[in-house]
Formats: C-alpha cells, structure tokens, sequence
C-alpha cells in the first residue's frame, strides 16, 4: 500500500555510507543535533534493512529520544542526512509509524482503540470522515496485526498499560509504515507482555517486513528477537551485531555501570552487577572471579 | 387531549417573533458550542473557555458605548482574547492557568471600566444585566442571522478540522508525528471556541455562556466512549437546555402570577442537573464496560 509515495522522486545521499545500501529502509548519515548550544549527536551513522529489528540503547539522556525525533522530522536543527527509503523525514510520514515514549490517555476520554487506529489512517486529512469500507479494513488489519480485537471497542484510557502500548503501536501501523520507530515500549510492562510484546515486534518484522528500531533499558525481552544493536554514549553512536554489543565489557563501559552478561536455560540475559569491583585494566571485575570479557 | 396539552403548554409561543429569534439564536448557539465544548474539554481548556466569555464581556459593554453591533463587540474581544491566550503560552498546563488568569483579569478590567462608562455617559439602561446575563426575549432582530451565519462558520470549521484536531487532543505528539502543526490546529480551536463563546454570552449572558460550552459536552463526553457519539450528545443536551429554557421561562410568566424568571436561569439549571444525572449514568456505564475487560484479560492468558 506504499504506492502513493513511491512516485516521489527519491533524495540522493551523497557519499553513501558503506552500510547503507540501496534496500535500506533507514539511512543515517552523520547526523548532528545540538540544542541551546549543547552537542547532543554528533556524527551520527548506521543504516537499517527491512526486516531487521534493531535495538537504540544507552544511559538517560544520552539522546535516544532526540534520535528518533530526528527521523520523525519533528526534532529542531538537526545536521546531516536522514533518508528513509530514499526520502527525507518529512516527506516520508507515510512510511514510518512512531510510538513515543509516554502518552497518558485520560480514563474518561470517549476514544475508543479502534477510533485511535482510525486516527492513525487519516489523523491528519481536513473535513469531516466518510464512512469507507477501505478504511474499515485497514483498521481491522492493523488491530490484528498487534492482537487488539479483543479489546479494540473499549475506551482506551480504561485498559491496562500493555493493552494500550498495543493500541498505539496498532495506530503506528495503520498507514502501514516501512519503518517502525518505538520509544521504550517496554517501560511499565510486566514480564508477560513485555515478552509478548517482544514476540509481536519480531513478527513484525519477520512476517510483514517492517524494519523496527526500538529504544529499552531492559533489553533481555528484546535479545531473542534483536538482530542489531546502536548504541549511544557521549553523543557518539557506534553499531553492532548483538554479539558483537551484548559483552559485558561494553555495555558497562557504554552504562558506566557494570553490568553482566549471563547465559541461562540457552537465553542471553543482561543484568546490572553492583558488587563488581573496577580492575587495573578498567574493567570490571565481577565477584564469581571471571573478569567481564575482553574489549569487544 | 390535544387541546388540554395545548392548554398546559401554550403552544402559542411559537408565534411570538421574539420566541422564534430566541429559539433560533439560542438554538444555534447551543449547537455551536456543544460541539466545540466536546473538543475543549478534551483539551482540557474548560477554564480557557470559561475565561473567554467573562472577558467578552468587555466587547458587550464597549458596543453599547460605541454604539456599535453588540455581535461585533462580543466577537471581537473574544477572539483577540484567544489569540492574547495562545501566545502567552497557553499550550502549557501550568503556564495555561497562568496565561488565562491574567487574560480573564484584563478583560474583567475593561468590563467594569465600560459599564461604568455605559451607565454613566450613556443613556443605555440595563446594559449590566445584559451583558452579563444575556438578552435571549430582547434579541436584536437585525442581528439574528448574523447570529446563525457565525455559528455556521464555526460549525464548518470544526468540521474542517475534526480529525487533526481529535488527534491533536488525544495527544499532541502522535499529531506532530502525522505532520500536523499542533500550534495551528490549537490556535484556530480556540479563535473558533472565541466565536461560540461570544454568541453564547450574547444569548445567554457573558457570565454563562461557559456553562453552554462546558456543561453539555461535559456530561457528553464522561457517557460516552466515541467522540461521535459524545458531540452528538452534547448537541441533544445543549438544545434540550436552551430550548427547554426558553420554554420554561416563557411558562414562568404563567408559573409566577405574571412575573417571568431569566431564561439563563432556567437554560444553566437543566444543564446542571443533566451534569448532576450524568455521573451516575457514567458509573452505571461504566461497570457494565469494564466487566469485559477484565473477562478479557484472564481469557488472554
Ligand atoms: N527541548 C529540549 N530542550 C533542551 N534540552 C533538551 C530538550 N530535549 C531534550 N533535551 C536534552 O537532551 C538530552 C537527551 O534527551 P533524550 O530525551 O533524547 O534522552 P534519552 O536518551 O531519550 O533519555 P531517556 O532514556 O531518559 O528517555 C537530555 O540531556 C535532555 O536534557
Ligand atoms: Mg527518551
């Protein structure tokens, strides 16, 4: 259903980065953004393929948020090129759909998941809805997409937070985006729908093909789903393989807290490690003996 | 039987040319601003709302000095009010309690320096009580349409705007995503909110007119759980309120041995008590609604 936009002419990026080939969804290119003077990103650079899931982590305010308003379009001066499949962001709201970080729905608003999903569709078109069997559709693809049904008639703001973490991802999808960008989804839900919601995000992107970039602090959900990893210190952003990331030498030194990497039961899992000593070397010695790997 | 109903409730009053202006501006009004009232409430502008009609005030008054339209005078003040009000930063809770008090001081301000003005350079009597209170039995005949053609503009605009606006509404950030521009869409709610408020403060008074934008979309929006549905109640209960207050205070002439009550009396009175029955009907609503869910939530696992 992308056919409306892909008649747009497509923004050639010059000096293509090496990562970013001609079927990336998302292309960042040496992306800066500085607010009141302060250097949030700098140098910004990785790419995303469809049907890729790719996990955006680093400490609080390190500029997650601010990255993905960047791509959004909505973020104030940002520097240096954002394509997605070929487009800038602001000619590209079509193709992305972006769940933001925290929305309280008041209990009493007369908004239903379905009436959000609609809003999705056609949120932004002047004059008054006409009923359309189309649009009825789109929506119901969208509700079941996330497993909404059961719940898709309720007000909104009278469902748990997981039920409605999934009605706003439903409206994110609704205009059935090439790129989802999703902003702690995870925060606030328990183990069971954060593994479920895990699960949705993979089969989104291994069934319809979307590409997924997700911010999480408690990334172990996300691990067995998770192709790829940015992550974000100081303003820099560096990218990864999820071997590559998930070594306990670089997410403590990215944290600056240390922080073990465990297998169990054949998952990987990550956890904070406050009894870990500093070493000569600055690593961080984890009291079992085992230093926490080398620099990956 | 048709005769004796006919007896109870005068039917006659229909052919009175001022009941008619009354019903149909009044009418008008209450459309207008049910439905606008539905979308600030969901903004959670209601004092903003309630702000701009005590300060159109000022417009009333300072029509009857200069001699000008009084829909003018209502109009004008309000919507340079709700401009005053989204540029001194109303999109901000905090800062939008802040900004309306000190709209609402400055336009009380000017209202009572009109008034005084009024009563004493002119030889305008009542000008107080109908401005502040409404003059629905007494309305202009010159201004009845338009009176209607305001409300119709307004009514076209929320139209115009339904969609951003909800989204808007339900959260500005989901609207910017969609490319929206929540400054826009806020500041042409509010100038159209500015329009309903001055032809309601113009029926039934500047002091009430917020109880025309607040109290039927108030009780609409906690009964019903799709916007549709919520402005369409809102409408139904704005009518119900002012035509039924009209009617009432029509009646009252007969009710009290010839002395007839306000009619802003009686158009507050029933949309208060439809508020005052609307939050048991939400409760009773409500358990009926989140049964399901519950039921849902176990059945999911
Ligand atoms: N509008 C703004 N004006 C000034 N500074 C801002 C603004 N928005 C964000 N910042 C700053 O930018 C930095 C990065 O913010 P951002 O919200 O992107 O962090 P984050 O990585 O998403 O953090 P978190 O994990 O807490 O969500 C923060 O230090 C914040 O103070
Ligand atoms: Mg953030």
């Amino acid at each position: 259903m992308h056919e409306d936009t892909t008649s747009a002419v497509p923004v050639t990026i010059p000096g293509q980065h090496a990562k970013a080939s001609c079927a990336s969804v998302l292309a960042v290119e040496d992306l800066t953004v500085s607010i009141g003077g302060r250097l949030l990103l700098q140098g910004v650079t990785f790419a995303l393929e469809p049907g890729q899931l790719c996990g955006l982590i680093g400490e609080n305010g390190a500029g997650k948020t601010t990255l993905l308003r960047s791509l959004i379009g909505v973020q104030s001066s940002p520097h240096g090129q954002v394509s997605i499949s070929g487009l800038v962001p602001r000619k590209s709201r079509d193709l992305v759909g972006y769940v933001p970080q925290k929305i309280n729905f008041a209990p009493d608003l007369p908004l239903r998941v379905y009436d959000l999903v609609q809003l999705g569709c056609d949120g932004h078109r002047l004059g008054p809805r006409w009923f359309s069997g189309r649009l009825h559709q789109q929506v119901q693809a969208a509700l079941d997409a996330v497993g909404a049904q059961d719940f898709a008639y309720q007000r909104i703001g009278e469902l748990s937070g997981g039920q409605q973490q999934r009605a706003v991802i439903a409206h994110a999808l609704a205009r059935r985006p090439r790129l989802l960008l999703l902003d702690e989804p995870l925060a606030n839900l328990d183990f069971r729908s954060a593994n479920e919601l895990a699960g949705l995000l993979g089969h989104l992107t291994r069934v319809h093909g979307l590409a997924v970039l997700v911010t999480a602090h408690d990334m172990n959900p996300l691990l067995p789903v998770m192709d790829h990893i940015v992550y974000l210190a100081k303003g820099r952003a560096a990218s990864g393989s999820v071997r590559e990331v998930v070594q306990s030498a670089t997410l403590s030194k990215l944290y600056g807290y240390p922080v073990a990497v465990i297998e169990y039961g054949g998952r990987v899992l990550v956890l904070p490690h406050a009894d870990a000593q500093v070493g000569e070397d600055g690593c961080y010695l984890m009291p079992n003996g085992s230093a926490s790997g080398g620099q990956a | 039987m048709l005769t004796w109903l006919g007896h109870i409730l005068h039917w006659s009053f229909l052919n009175s040319g001022s009941v008619q202006t009354a019903l149909l501006v009044g009418g008008s009004a209450a459309v207008v601003c049910a439905v606008i009232g539905v979308f600030t409430i969901l903004r959670g502008y209601a004092f903003a709302g309630h702000a701009l009609g005590d300060v159109s005030s000022a417009g009333g008054s300072a029509s009857f000095l200069l001699g000008i339209s009084p829909l003018v005078g209502f109009l004008g003040i309000a919507g340079i009010a709700a401009v005053s009000l989204e540029f001194l930063g109303v999109r901000r809770a905090r800062e939008q309690d802040v900004a309306t008090g000190i709209v609402l001081g400055a336009g009380i301000g000017l209202s009572a320096l009109f008034l005084y003005l009024d009563t004493t350079t002119t030889s305008t009597t009542g000008a107080a009580v109908m401005v502040m209170f409404g003059s629905m039995f007494t309305f202009p005949a010159n201004l009845r349409w338009p009176a209607v053609m305001t409300a119709a503009v307004a009514l076209a605009m929320m139209a115009i705007l339904y969609r951003p606006l909800l989204l808007s509404m339900v959260d500005p950030e989901l609207a910017t995503t969609r490319g929206i521009s929540t400054r826009w869409v806020g500041l042409l709610h509010l100038v159209t909110l500015a329009a309903a408020v001055a032809l309601a403060a113009l029926s039934v008074g500047a002091v009430l007119a917020s109880a025309l934008v607040i109290g039927p979309a108030g009780a609409a929006v906690r009964i019903s759980r799709r916007p549709v549905l919520a402005i369409f109640l809102a409408v139904i209960l704005g009518l119900a309120a002012v035509w039924g207050g009209i009617w009432m205070a029509y009646e009252s002439y007969y009710w009290f041995a010839g002395n007839a009550w306000p009619v802003s009396f009686f158009v507050v009175t029933i949309i208060f008590l439809s508020y005052l029955m609307s939050v048991p009907l939400q409760y009773a609503l409500w358990r009926r609604i989140a049964r399901p869910v519950q039921i849902a939530a176990n059945a999911g696992g």
